[in-house]
């Protein structure tokens, strides 16, 4: 048997084969292949992102206008729903049977054993009519949440509104921290001020065992962060001026943006036709705001930013304060009222100073004074001079924050256009255009154009003599007051007095007899406004009315822009209306008597339109 | 007892039950990480009342394990010529054992297996290992296999196929595959190399037929003999039924396969081996077990996640975690240094076992050896493998790790029978 016993060897040499097999593939599943590791964490860690609290939006007075209110979701696991009886559950939510087995079709394709939303938004008696029967229907569970809810019928356009993340805000790397089915501002204040809004999400990290039953935080919750709620925002709106100017504007189109000078808050925002805030909230939001974005009138645009018109004759002022500050002309320059140059649209006196050119709102006289400005003689060549002067002219215009976006805290701002001599060399040639070709600009026609909130802020600018503060909605986040670049004043580079100097002429266009403006005349009250008309002549339509204005000139609180689309005459309609808000700001209320002006200033913008 | 208690405890192998110890005593840490639950952590020193204890089955790892010390004492104090002399009385009362119990048992775990008797549960599989190791060794002892007596060979195979047929028809198929480990014991008397590299082609073959397309592979086995024929005409000349036949064999097999795999093979068992071929066949079925351990073991990293912090196991991911997958609390907890030192202690037993066996006088003890090394590894290598994914999910226990009395008691009965006859060999006469 001697020759059996090297039989040992193999039967070791089999044991040690199949031991070094092991040890090979235990090296390489435990310590090469980090897979596993990677397997088990998803096996065992739940990832529980806690949604804070959003900020709350207060008014300049303290009044609460967005909040938060719990909505609740019906949520279902199809693999938990037993013999549904469908007539009566959808008897139970009053729903269409059709929309029920569609909702339940696309939560089988999501997921049979996750809780999908089968119903979205039910408020809370809403769900305390399902509540109680819902025990009959297995599978079906409620999820509750916060929403966004409104204590004011009006702003919505500048509050925006919250709504759930679409896939391609989640493909932006600003949104990464996102989860599809999270809530963000989608515009306006809520989109603007999301980070401050939304506070910083809190995260646990939760074990789970096989059947995702929880059992405990992960490492004591080492890695867990609380979350935090998101801090509120202060508007500088005044909610009751904001209610008062969105009356006015009902049945029209058009803006009105009211400012407070001294700090570049922005007391109203009206865009008109305007809707109400709740519309972009709640069960059904999504139709309501397919009904909004294809209704004629164009609800949703945000026309104090968006709308770019020409300023009409308020941009006259910028004209006269930008040639006096080059020096070329003074107050007291006076130029003829010749009819042959542009077309005068008032039969006045003799334009001999900057306040009478003002109060009549005189075409020639501006002209004059912008081709003094322009054509300074640099050039020989008067194309190129033209060139040379109108670029000259644009920087100094556009300090007064036109031509470009002024920086307020919402995002959908507009430009506007300052036209630069490179606009005209392209559109008409190189030295094929002078300064005959650029007047329009000069009485705020032709290119240019501006928006509401601009033309304010020049008020505001010119109220302030010489400097603003970048317009904002937001005076405070939670206690530590307003973004640091709203507390920065820009100056025009206009010296005061020539703000001084043009000033009068204002107060003159509302308070002296013959004033294209007289109808915004608070002197009744000893309040001096000063502002000026424009008409926007518009190619397609009616020309727009436009009025703007600060008071009291001496001291002034409220600068205040008003656009009227297709109302014509400025001094008919927008100078009115600017009255009214300006007295509602300063007094509080519309003194009685002049109730009748709120009467006038109703129905559509055609009644204002002089036909010849 | 022959000698004095002195002497006698000189002659005990104590390495190997050292390492028997060392095992035990690490399967006890394991089975209790396995069974301990963070949610309601259990402080083993708190005056909890014995019922209470009995639901844990850490707890009742330690009866097993002290119960198994006192069989220890018996079996190394009971007549060694005891084994040799009843190796077929005993082998005989566990067959009729093993025909009643289907009969009177009842059915746990969709067999019936387990007799109970008052509060412990037994099932007879496990014994039957150890009973039919000796009786083999009985037998093998009692006949000379130079002359390679076919009858003689045909009853020693149909006193080691009857229990697990049997045990079979229990629905016990785990326990049946560990008597293929005889094979190995029988190699070592002088069975023919031949059976096991057939059976080794054999499985080799069953498995290429799983994987591979089945016209190639009768495709590439013909062209090989057929080269074989081309450079040795002679072996053409005086072998060519032979290769015919074998050839035939080959085709009958591969096609077989399936046969085998559809209509013989349980589905559970199909599906077993299906996972096997393709972890991904099945994530969430029968490949939910194989996929969890292997995530279990795989995550342990190289030192481990520290006693208790597993989280696989804890979790109940892994399934039969203090019993048949307690090789995941090990692999999870204690990393790939705990693998290796496991497989090493078992490599060192059996090596052990081999060269306790190798010094036996007599055949029954040698073969005896065999038997134990050979009963070890079969399930040292099914268990750890099909806990990483080498072996098809097979439910036998890993031995003196695996939570479980009946487990225990037949692992340590199976090894310190062979530690009596070794320490006795010095008065062990060549009695045949």
């Amino acid at each position: 048997m001697q020759y059996l016993e090297g039989r040992k060897y193999v039967v070791q040499a089999i044991f040690l084969a199949v031991a070094l097999v092991f040890a090979t593939r235990l090296f390489y599943i435990q310590v090469l292949d980090g897979s596993y590791k990677l397997a088990a964490d998803r096996n065992t860690l739940q990832r529980i992102v806690q949604t804070p609290y959003r900020g709350l939006i207060y008014d300049r007075k303290g009044q609460i206008l967005v909040q938060n209110t719990p909505v609740y979701d019906l949520m279902v696991t199809p693999r938990e729903v037993k013999q549904l009886d469908t007539v009566r559950f959808c008897q139970l939510l009053q729903l269409p049977i059709e929309e029920v087995r569609a909702a339940m079709k696309a939560a089988r394709a999501f997921s049979r054993v996750k809780a999908s939303p089968l119903l979205q938004n039910l408020s809370t008696p809403e769900l305390a009519a399902i509540q109680d029967n819902l025990i009959d229907f297995p599978g079906f569970s409620i999820k509750s949440r916060m929403a966004r809810s409104y204590n004011t019928h009006t702003l919505a356009h500048a509050l925006g509104y919250v709504g759930s993340i679409t896939p391609a805000f989640l493909e932006k790397p600003k949104y990464a921290k996102y989860q599809p089915g999270e809530f963000l501002g989608i515009t306006g204040l809520e989109s603007y001020y999301e980070e401050q809004l939304m506070g910083r999400r809190g995260v646990q990290y939760r074990m789970v065992n096989v059947r995702g039953i929880e059992k405990g935080a992960f490492r004591d919750g080492e890695f867990d962060t609380l979350s935090v709620a998101g801090q509120d925002l202060h508007l500088s709106i005044d909610s009751e001026l904001q209610a008062y100017g969105e009356m006015l504007m009902q049945g029209k189109r058009g803006s009105i943006v009211a400012i407070d000078p001294k700090t570049g808050e922005i007391l109203a925002f009206v865009s008109a036709p305007m809707f109400d805030p709740a519309t972009l909230s709640g069960k059904g939001m999504g139709n309501r705001y397919m009904e909004l974005l294809n209704n004629p009138e164009r609800p949703l645009f945000n026309r104090p930013l968006m709308a770019t018109y020409p300023p009409g004759s308020v941009f006259k002022l910028v004209n006269e304060l930008v040639a006096m500050q080059m020096g070329v002309v003074t107050a007291n320059t006076g130029f003829p009222c010749n009819q042959r140059l542009v077309r005068c649209t008032h039969n006045h006196e003799y334009p001999s100073n900057v306040g009478i050119a003002i109060k009549q709102s005189c075409n020639p006289y501006f002209y004059q004074v912008m081709r003094a400005a322009v054509m300074r003689g640099r050039s020989t060549n008067r194309f190129e001079d033209a060139r040379l002067g109108l670029g000259e002219w644009r920087r100094q215009v556009m300090k007064f924050g036109l031509g470009d976006r002024l920086g307020v805290d919402m995002s959908q701002e507009k430009k506007g256009l300052i036209p630069s001599p490179e606009f005209y060399d392209k559109r008409n040639g190189f030295h094929r255009w002078n300064y005959r070709t650029v007047y329009s600009l000069s009485i705020g026609q032709g290119e240019i154009g501006i928006t509401g909130l601009q033309m304010a802020n020049v008020l505001a600018t010119i109220a302030n003599r010489g400097y603003y503060y970048t317009p904002h909605f937001v005076k405070s986040i939670g206690q530590n007051g307003p973004l640091p670049q709203f507390r920065e004043r820009h100056t025009v580079g206009v010296d005061p007095q020539h703000f001084e100097a043009l000033i009068p002429g204002m107060q003159a266009v509302v308070d002296s007899r013959g004033g294209t403006g007289n109808l915004a005349s608070l002197a009744e009250f000893g309040i001096s406004v000063a502002g000026k008309t424009g008409t926007v002549q518009n190619p397609h339509g009616d020309d727009h009315a436009t009025f703007a204005a600060f008071a009291p000139a001496e001291d002034p609180k409220i600068a205040i822009a008003v656009f009227i689309e297709n109302a014509g005459f400025g001094g008919t309609s927008a100078a009115p209306m600017a009255a009214l808000m300006m007295e509602k700001y300063l007094r509080g209320n519309i003194a009685p008597w002049r109730k009748r002006w709120e009467f006038w200033l109703q129905g559509p913008a055609s009644k204002f339109v002089r036909r010849h | 007892m022959p000698t004095s208690p002195a002497r006698y405890s000189r002659s005990i192998d104590w390495p190997t039950v050292l390492i028997y110890l060392l095992m035990v005593a690490l399967g006890w840490v394991n089975v209790y990480a396995a069974s301990y639950s963070p949610d309601a952590p259990v402080n083993p020193l708190s005056s909890m009342g014995f019922q209470e204890l009995m639901a844990f089955n850490w707890f009742k790892q330690i009866l097993w394990i002290g119960t198994a010390i006192v069989l220890i004492v018996i079996l190394l104090v009971v007549d060694y010529k005891a084994y040799d002399t009843f190796a077929f009385v005993l082998y005989g009362v566990m067959i009729v054992l093993l025909i009643v119990t289907p009969f009177i048992a009842r059915p746990i775990a969709g067999s019936r297996s387990w007799l109970e008797i008052g509060p412990v549960r037994l099932q007879p599989a496990e014994f039957a290992k150890f009973i039919t190791a000796l009786a083999a060794s009985r037998y093998m002892a009692g006949i000379n296999l130079r002359q390679q007596n076919f009858r003689d060979q045909l009853v020693l195979a149909g006193l080691t196929l009857l229990p697990p047929l049997l045990i079979i028809a229990a629905n016990e198929t785990g326990q049946a595959l560990v008597f293929g480990a005889f094979l190995l014991a029988y190699f070592r008397e002088g069975m023919s190399p031949l059976i096991l590299l057939i059976l080794a082609a054999a499985g080799a073959i069953l498995i290429l037929a799983l994987l591979v397309p089945k016209l190639w592979l009768i495709g590439a086995f013909t062209v090989i003999l057929g080269l074989v024929f081309v450079f040795n005409t002679r072996v053409l000349r005086h072998h060519l039924l032979l290769a015919l036949s074998v050839w035939a064999v080959v085709i009958g097999m591969v096609f077989g396969v399936d046969f085998f795999f559809n209509n013989v093979l349980q589905p559970h068992q199909r599906k077993r081996i299906e996972v096997l071929i393709n972890p991904s066949a099945d994530p969430l079925g029968v490949g939910w077990n194989v996929t969890q351990s292997k995530i279990a073991i795989g995550s342990g990293g190289f030192a481990g996640k520290g006693f208790l912090q597993g989280t696989q196991t804890k979790f109940d991911f892994v399934p039969e975690q203090s019993t048949d997958f307690i090789f995941c609390t090990v692999g999870e907890e204690w990393g790939w240094v705990g693998s290796i030192t496991t497989i090493v202690l078992f490599m060192a037993l059996l090596v052990r076992i081999v060269y306790v066996a190798e010094r036996q006088k007599s055949v029954f003890g040698r073969t005896y050896g065999y038997c134990v090394a050979s009963i070890i590894f079969f399930h040292f290598c099914v268990n750890i493998g099909m806990t990483i994914g080498l072996a098809p999910v097979v439910g036998i226990p890993l031995p003196f790790f695996s939570y479980g009395g009946s487990s225990l008691w037949s692992f340590t009965t199976l090894l310190f029978i062979l530690l009596a006859i070794d320490a006795y060999r010095k008065q062990d006469l060549e009695r045949y």
